[in-house]
C-alpha cells in the first residue's frame, strides 16, 4: 500500500473522471456546464483544458436531449459519461433513461449494449428548497435494466466510475452534495473498486445500521455516539442500491439481530423499505426486534435552513431510533 | 365463571407453593376474603380473592409450585350453578401451552364448551398471554427451540413483554427450578408445607429475590440521588402535643406523620409515582407507599400502606401498624405486596444519616429517611438546636430529571413544616 494523500470528494470523483478519460479514447464527458464552467459543483474542473472540447462537452440545458444523445453514442460504441446536474432535474429524462437505456438489450435480444454512465448529484441539506434538494434513488432502483451506485466515501468516489464505465450496460451514479467537501486520505494509487458489494464501515455486534450515500458519515457518528452508551453498532454501507448486496444485508443481521435502515429518500416506497422487506424475506428467524427505519419527513424537502435540519435524518434521529430498536 | 388464579406479588415472582385453602368447595366468598396461603420467596402470603362468588372447585392442592397466573380454583358466580361451571372448568378444552386453540372463556356455558371430559385439570393460560402464543421475536423462537426453553413458562417471568434471545438464553443459562416444593420456615403460621425437600430455604430464596431485584433494578435503572436536610422540630412539636391527648394506642409515630407528607408531596410531584412498564411510564392517580420493613430472621419485605394520600393520619397509623405487625408475624397478604407505587425506607431509627436507596423496581422513585437529631440550625441569625432529618429521594432518570426530585424534596420539606395540615 503505498502513501495516503489528503484529498476531497470532489477531488477523488474528478481524478475518477481523468483516469477514465485517460485509460479509453471511447470515454467522453457531456452535460450542463461540465465545460467551460467546471462544472456546476466544480468537479470537472480542469478536464476541458487538459483533454479538449471534444471529450469534455457543454450541452444546451434539455435533460432529454443530452442523456438521450448519450444513450445513442453508448449504443454506437462510445463510452459516454453524461452529467445531470442534480437528480430533481433527471426527471425530464426518465423517458430516455427507462424507456430507452434500460430496456434495448432486452428488446434487441441482447444485440444493443448500452454502456452509459450517467452522474447527477442528489439530497439535500445545502438550503437549496425543494427542486434542488430530494433524494430519488429509489425511482431508478426501482427499474431492472439499471445498475445504480451510491459512492459515499472517497476511495469509491475516486473507483466506481471507471469500473461502471466497463460495465456493457447504463450505470446511474448518485453523488451526495453534501459529500462534494467531505476531506479524508486516500491511498496515493487508489484505482477502480467493485460495483457489486456492500460494505462494513464499522464493525459491531448488538445493531445494524444500514445505510447509503449522504446518510453514511451520519451513521458512523451515531455509531460512534451509541458506543459511548455501550451500544454496539454496525454500519453497512450499501454502495450499490441495485442489484441490493442482499447477502451482506443477511450477514450483517444475522450477526447483530437487530436493523436499523437510514435512508435520505421519504419513507413511503423507499429504499429503506425495499431493504425492510429483504431482511424479512431473507433473514426473519434471525431477527430480534422490530425492524426501523429513519428517513426524510414526508415533505418537499425545505428552503429554510431549520426546517431543512427538522426534515432530513440526523446524528440524533438515528441515536434515537436505535435505543428504540434496542429497548424493543 | 371465575378462575382465581396465582397472583404475582411483584414483578420478581415466578411462581409460588401452595400451602392450604382456608375455604372448601361450595363455601361463599366475599371480595377481599383470605382463600388461601401460599408460600413465596417473600414468606407465606394470605392470598385474597376480589370477586365474590361460590367455590366450584379447587384445583391447586398442597405442595404445588405455580406459575403466576395459573388457575387454583372456579369460583362460580352470581346466579350460576356451581355443579355446572365446575364441570364447565374441567370441560373446557386445556390450552396446550405451545398452541393454545381456544382458552376458556370467562362466558363459556358448559354446552358451548363442549361435553369431553379430559382427565388433567384444565391449566389456564397465564393472564399476560391472553390466549396467544407468546410474544418472542423470530430469532428468540429459533433459540428457544434449540436450547429447550419454554417460551410460555419465560413470559410470566418476563410479565408479557417481547422475549429477546438474551432472555431465552439466560434461562438456558439459570439452573431448573426446583421441581420439589422448598421447605416450610420453621415459624411458618400457616400449618405445613407438603414436605421438606432439598432446594434453598426460606431466607435464601428470600436472598435469591432480593438479589434478582436489586440487580435488576441496578441493571436497568439509571439512579440519580439528591438529599435534603429537612427541619422537623415543627413537625416533632405538633406531634407531641397530638400524642399528648391521646391514650397509648391511638398514638401516632413520626413515621406515618413523614409517610403521609410523602404521599402528600406526591400529589405535587406525580412524576414518581408510578410504575415503569414496556419502556414507558405509567403514571398511577392512587398512592400506596412500599414500606421497606426488615425481617428478624434477615432479610425485608416491602408491603404497601394502600392510598396513603386519602388516609387521615390516625387511620394511615392505624394501617402501618397492621401491615408492619402482619409483615413481622409472616401473615402478609397478597394485597399488601401486588401495587406499591413509591417505596420509602427509613433508616433514621438505626442511626443512619442519609439513605441511598436502591429503586424497588417496576417502581422509578425511592424515599430515605435518615435520623431524627437535634443539630444546630441558623434561624433568625441565631445559632440553635433544632431537630432536623435528611431526607433523600432516589429517582429513575429513565422517567424523571433531577428538577423533579428537587421539587418533590421541596414538596416534602413544605409538608412537614405544615404537620397541622396533614
Amino acid at each position: 500500500m503505498s502513501a495516503a494523500v489528503r484529498t476531497s470528494y470532489r477531488e477523488a470523483l474528478r481524478a475518477g473522471l481523468r483516469d477514465a478519460l485517460a485509460r479509453d479514447e471511447r470515454v467522453f464527458l457531456m452535460g450542463e456546464d461540465v465545460g467551460r464552467y467546471g462544472g456546476t459543483y466544480a468537479v470537472s474542473k480542469g478536464l476541458l483544458e487538459e483533454f479538449g472540447e471534444a471529450r469534455v462537452r457543454d450541452t444546451p440545458l434539455s435533460e432529454s436531449a443530452f442523456v438521450g444523445a448519450g444513450i445513442g453514442a453508448a449504443i454506437n460504441g462510445m463510452r459516454p459519461i453524461v452529467e445531470v446536474m442534480t437528480v430533481n432535474f433527471s426527471l425530464l429524462a426518465l423517458d430516455q433513461i427507462v424507456n430507452n437505456a434500460a430496456t434495448l438489450r432486452h428488446m434487441s435480444g441482447g444485440q444493443i449494449s448500452v454502456p452509459v454512465v450517467i452522474r447527477m448529484t442528489t439530497g439535500g441539506g445545502r438550503q437549496l428548497a425543494a427542486q434542488h434538494s430530494h433524494s430519488l434513488e429509489v425511482w431508478y432502483a426501482h427499474v431492472p435494466g439499471l445498475r445504480v451506485l451510491a459512492p459515499a466515501t472517497l476511495a469509491d468516489a475516486r473507483g466506481m466510475l471507471w469500473t461502471a464505465v466497463e460495465d456493457p450496460d447504463p450505470t446511474i451514479v448518485f453523488e451526495h452534495a453534501m459529500l462534494l467537501g467531505m476531506e479524508g486520505e486516500l491511498a496515493a494509487d487508489a484505482g477502480p473498486v467493485d460495483i457489486d458489494r456492500a460494505a462494513v464501515r464499522r464493525a459491531g455486534t448488538q445493531l445494524s445500521l444500514i445505510t447509503y450515500g449522504g446518510s453514511l458519515f451520519k451513521c458512523l457518528a451515531a455509531a460512534e455516539s451509541l458506543a459511548r452508551e455501550s451500544i454496539d453498532a454496525e454500519v453497512l454501507d450499501l454502495r450499490t442500491l441495485r442489484p441490493l448486496d442482499v447477502d451482506a444485508i443477511v450477514a450483517t443481521v444475522a450477526k447483530t439481530r437487530r436493523a436499523l435502515v437510514v435512508d435520505e429518500g421519504w419513507k413511503t416506497c423507499s429504499l429503506a423499505a425495499e431493504i425492510v422487506a429483504t431482511i424479512v424475506e431473507n433473514a426473519f428467524y434471525e431477527l430480534d426486534a422490530p425492524i426501523a427505519r429513519v428517513c426524510s419527513a414526508e415533505v418537499p424537502i425545505p428552503y429554510p435552513k431549520h426546517l431543512e435540519d427538522a426534515a432530513l435524518p440526523s446524528v440524533a434521529g438515528i441515536v434515537d431510533a436505535a435505543r428504540e430498536v434496542m429497548r424493543r | 365463571m371465575i378462575e382465581f388464579r396465582m397472583p404475582s406479588l411483584g414483578a420478581d415472582m415466578e411462581d409460588g407453593v401452595f400451602v392450604e385453602w382456608r375455604v372448601e368447595t361450595g363455601a361463599r366468598v366475599e371480595r377481599g376474603q383470605v382463600v388461601c396461603v401460599v408460600e413465596t420467596q417473600k414468606g407465606a402470603i394470605e392470598v385474597e380473592i376480589w370477586d365474590a362468588g361460590t367455590i366450584a372447585r379447587l384445583i391447586a392442592e398442597p405442595g404445588q409450585r405455580i406459575p403466576v397466573g395459573q388457575a387454583m380454583a372456579i369460583v362460580a358466580e352470581e346466579g350460576e350453578d356451581r355443579q355446572a361451571v365446575a364441570a364447565a372448568g374441567v370441560a373446557a378444552p386445556p390450552a396446550p401451552p405451545a398452541a393454545p386453540a381456544a382458552p376458556p372463556s370467562p362466558t363459556a356455558t358448559p354446552a358451548a364448551a363442549g361435553a369431553t371430559v379430559v382427565s388433567t385439570p384444565p391449566v389456564a393460560r397465564p393472564a399476560v398471554a391472553a390466549g396467544l402464543p407468546p410474544r418472542a421475536s423470530p430469532a428468540a423462537r429459533r433459540r428457544a427451540a434449540e436450547l429447550d426453553v419454554d417460551l410460555d413458562a419465560l413470559a410470566i417471568a418476563t410479565a408479557g413483554a417481547p422475549i429477546s434471545v438474551a432472555d431465552v438464553e439466560r434461562a438456558a443459562a439459570a439452573p431448573p427450578a426446583p421441581v420439589s416444593p422448598r421447605a416450610a420456615p420453621a415459624a411458618a403460621p400457616s400449618g405445613p408445607v407438603a414436605t421438606p425437600a432439598a432446594g434453598p430455604g426460606p431466607e435464601e430464596a428470600m436472598r435469591a429475590a432480593i438479589a434478582a431485584a436489586m440487580s435488576r433494578s441496578k441493571r436497568e435503572i439509571p439512579h440519580y440521588y439528591l438529599g435534603s436536610e429537612i427541619d422537623v422540630e415543627a413537625a416533632h412539636q405538633w406531634l407531641e402535643r397530638y400524642n399528648a391527648a391521646r391514650p397509648l394506642a391511638g398514638r401516632v409515630l413520626f413515621a406515618a406523620l413523614a409517610l403521609r407528607a410523602v404521599a402528600l408531596a406526591l400529589h405535587e410531584v406525580p412524576d414518581l409515582n408510578g410504575q415503569f412498564a414496556d419502556g414507558r411510564f405509567r403514571r398511577s392517580n392512587a398512592i400506596h407507599v412500599g414500606v421497606v420493613t426488615s425481617l428478624r430472621g434477615g432479610g425485608v419485605v416491602v408491603p404497601a400502606v394502600h392510598d396513603a394520600d386519602r388516609l387521615a393520619l390516625p387511620e394511615l397509623m392505624a394501617s402501618l401498624r397492621d401491615v408492619l405487625a402482619r409483615a413481622r408475624s409472616g401473615r402478609l397478604r397478597s394485597s399488601d405486596l401486588a401495587d406499591s407505587t413509591i417505596t420509602v425506607t427509613n433508616l433514621g431509627d438505626l442511626g443512619v444519616e442519609t439513605v441511598y436507596g436502591v429503586i424497588y423496581p417496576p417502581q422509578v422513585a425511592l424515599v430515605g429517611l435518615g435520623r431524627v437529631l437535634a443539630r444546630p440550625v441558623v434561624r433568625d441569625g441565631a445559632i440553635v438546636a433544632a431537630r432536623t432529618m435528611t431526607a433523600t429521594l432516589s429517582g429513575d432518570h429513565r422517567v424523571t430529571d433531577g428538577l423533579t426530585g428537587a421539587r418533590f424534596l421541596s414538596a416534602l420539606r413544605e409538608r412537614l413544616a405544615l404537620p397541622e395540615a396533614s
